[in-house]
């Protein structure tokens, strides 16, 4: 390279960052949303059931079946209220005021000493995930007061039959909230976000303008124009990534149990990829309307859904996790985790290292001849 | 009289010539239509937070009848499909590490043994729980498990039934699929995007092209100038809105529980408040670029917060303060109301109103803006 590449480049470069940086909204995408989402994502998002109301509809009355609802009122997850009858129940659930409705019939006590009772639970089924959630807090809740009911009347049911209890061991996520795993996603999100979206639009803007035009004439390279432009938003998306860090660190307690360094350079990957994406985009559709269309459905809603964010891959049909595995997204979020969460984990560092260093390659490669032949 | 006849002819060659500016270009009719209906097809399959053969490696160092049998029963649900069968505990980190199962089942020696002898007989599960939420699903299936384990190995052995049994049902979706609660909420907020973004790009696009000033020369009123904005975003909206119906009823087989007048009711006046909030957006930008990026800022929180991705119950007091202002939040509650439950006019009146004050609110400011900026 002689010396004209680089004057030529840095004053490019210059003249982008001022454009980026005279636009408000510009900085908007890449400065405040980040911030937003940070702050939606920490505080906002929880899939963690926490006092879930529950009608209890008691037809017994008896002391045995009163000690069975104090267990769900030690429970955490669980907010119950005792209404009089199941009539009353139902309208509760039918205003959506419970997410569930547990009777306890007026045999109860006296079944329950036979060793024979049962309990109907009616969950409000719209919310799938949280229905599931709440089963599972009362049938705990019950079975902790039935073990320890057993244990006061100080006859076990026979004790010399054994029975089996889960051991459960939650590795790379101990709290198990959802927040650690919500927060490294949501690097990704703004990585995408900045590294297609603001790139497509902003590039799309100038096709549509005829301005790139305008400096093909002039003696710049293409090469050097595309670099250029990746340069001060690979600056704005690591600006976004470090708020993020610094915001999973000191507000969110998220663990950050691999090499900050690594998590740096996987990014930095990444961020290859996302603007290569972008450039691409936009010198495929030159219009805006369609560019940004393009990246929403191409890189952000995919990156969203499905690369393992929000919903795991592995429970989707083999089709789609085909789509979900071919995504680069799936793969910087598969490793981001993993630092994150787990520590330096070299098979599934270097493996995904690898393939988004070949997507960053063959995208940015894509970019730069999609820009040549429109020279010609 | 004369002028009622005006007024109407004028919006509706304000509204055809808008239908044609969205609708001219063959790459934007495609994209108008063709991404709703692969992401509502796509993310159907792909939002599940419901387990379906889901990866898991066995460590079974008993080998007993009753180790197999229980494994017979983990095995047995169709929820869990053993991809590795590991030989001592020093494997265990490697699978769970690579990601490659979800958790690791841990039979101890002397299992059998133990449970004979009629102890507690622990069995260990080894979660990976870089997704939270997964992780406790599948925990939760597996104490379903153990306990039916428990249960008829308690019958098996001489002893007596488990004492207590819990009856369980769930309305308005039986089986508890994540995909009935997805598709419904996608019905409002797959549209939303485009209403927004179609209605956003409308003025900001004259104004960058000049156009605007023409239309100003017009005999048109900027009242009508933004009815003939509004019309054809609302209509490629609700447009966008039936072929995700579509797709929930005929595609994914989910019943429809409520009538039709009343799900359109209230999508009509959703997309009217998204139209008022883009109307708003158009006004404030300069240029389409800043259109888009401002829709583009404002969607996100919406969407967020909108109950879809995470209830909203589940949320800090204040950000559920600010969920009120989110239009997102009515739809979705409505349509899911409507759809799943069956529930008429009457009761989604709640969820109406609020819609019809963010309408009142940005209509009449957009077009504040509108009259504000001509000047």
């Amino acid at each position: 390279m002689n010396g004209g590449f680089w004057r030529r480049l840095l004053a490019l470069t210059r003249k982008e960052v001022k454009q980026l940086l005279r636009d408000r909204s510009n900085l908007m995408m890449g400065i405040a949303l980040p911030l937003v989402l940070i702050l939606i994502f920490g505080y906002g998002l929880s899939f963690d059931v926490k006092n879930a109301p529950v009608a209890v509809v008691m037809e017994d009355h008896s002391p045995t079946a009163n000690d069975m609802i104090a267990g769900l009122r030690l429970s955490p997850y669980l907010a119950p209220t005792v209404v009089d009858s199941m009539h009353d129940a139902e309208n509760l659930m039918l205003a959506r005021k419970v997410d569930a409705i547990l009777r306890l019939p007026s045999d109860f006590s006296r079944r329950l000493g036979l060793g024979d009772a049962h309990v109907q639970l009616i969950l409000h089924g719209a919310d799938a995930n949280t229905s599931r959630t709440i089963q599972g807090y009362v049938q705990s809740a019950l079975a902790q007061s039935t073990v320890v009911q057993a244990d006061r009347s100080g006859d076990t049911p026979s004790p010399a039959v054994g029975s089996v209890h889960l051991e459960q061991r939650l590795w790379f996520n101990e709290a198990n909230t959802s927040t650690w795993f919500l927060v490294p996603g949501l690097i990704v999100l703004i990585t995408t976000l900045v590294g297609a979206f603001l790139t497509a639009l902003v590039m799309a803007r100038e096709w549509e303008r005829g301005t790139l035009e305008a400096l093909f004439v002039t003696p710049v390279r293409p090469l050097e124009i595309l670099l250029a432009k990746i340069i001060p938003y690979f600056g704005v998306g690591m600006i976004g990534l470090l708020m993020c860090l610094v915001a999973a660190r000191f507000l969110f307690d998220v663990p950050i149990y691999g090499s900050l360094w690594l998590i740096l350079l996987v990014s930095v990957f990444y961020l290859f990829v996302a603007l290569g994406i972008g450039l691409l985009i936009s010198a495929v559709t030159k219009n805006q309307f369609t560019a940004s269309q393009l990246a929403l459905v191409t890189s952000f809603m995919p990156a969203l859904m499905l690369s393992g964010f929000i919903y795991d891959l592995r429970n989707m049909p083999l089709a789609v996790q085909v789509v979900g595995r071919v995504l680069p997204a799936t793969h910087y979020m598969e490793v981001l985790k993993s630092l994150f969460l787990a520590g330096n984990l070299w098979p599934v560092i270097l493996k995904n290292c690898v393939i988004l260093i070949g997507y960053a390659v063959v995208v940015l490669a894509a970019a730069r001849m999609k820009t040549r032949k429109l020279l010609e | 009289m004369n002028a009622m006849l005006a007024f109407i002819r004028r919006v509706a060659n304000l509204c055809s010539k808008e239908l044609r500016v969205i609708l001219k270009d063959p790459a934007s009719r495609v994209l108008l239509f063709v991404p709703a209906l692969l992401q509502s097809l796509m993310f159907g399959y792909a939002a599940t937070l419901d387990l379906r053969e889901a990866p898991y490696a066995l460590l079974d160092q008993d080998h007993g009848p009753a180790a197999v049998q229980l494994v017979a029963n983990v095995e047995g649900s169709g929820v869990f499909r053993r991809v590795a069968t590991l030989d001592n505990e020093r494997d265990i980190a490697s699978v769970v590490d690579a990601g490659k199962v979800l958790f690791v089942l841990h039979i101890a020696p002397r299992f059998e043994q133990r449970l004979s002898a009629g102890e507690d007989t622990p069995v260990q599960v080894i979660l990976d729980a870089r997704n939270s939420t997964t992780a406790g699903t599948a925990s939760g299936y597996l104490g379903a498990i153990v306990s039916r384990f428990n249960t008829d190995w308690r019958t098996g052995h001489g002893g007596a039934d488990a004492p207590l049994t819990m009856d369980v049902r769930a309305w308005y979706n039986p089986n508890l699929e994540t995909r009935w609660f997805m598709m419904s909420s996608m019905i409002a907020v797959l549209s939303m995007l485009q209403t927004l973004m179609l209605t956003a790009l409308s003025v900001a696009r004259e104004r960058e092209q000049g156009t605007f000033d023409q239309l100003l020369v017009t005999p048109c009123t900027p009242t009508e100038i933004m009815i003939g904005k509004s019309v054809p975003s609302i209509f490629v909206g609700l447009v966008q809105s039936t072929l995700v119906l579509l797709i929930a009823t005929l595609w994914f087989h989910i019943p429809m529980a409520g009538s039709l007048v009343t799900l359109y009711t209230g999508l009509l006046v959703f997309t009217v408040a998204c139209v008022g909030i883009g109307l708003a957006i158009s006004s404030l930008a300069v240029n389409m670029q800043q259109a888009m990026l401002y829709t583009f800022v404002l969607m996100m929180p919406l969407v967020l917060l909108s109950g879809m991705t995470t209830p909203i119950a589940n949320m800090p007091t204040a950000m559920q303060w600010l969920t009120t202002i989110n239009p997102a939040r009515y739809a979705i509650h409505l349509v899911q109301r409507v759809y799943l439950e069956g529930v008429g006019l009457g009761t989604v009146i709640a969820d109406i109103v609020p819609l019809l004050i963010i309408a009142a609110v940005t209509l009449p400011f957009s077009a504040w803006l509108f009259r504000h900026r001509l000047v």
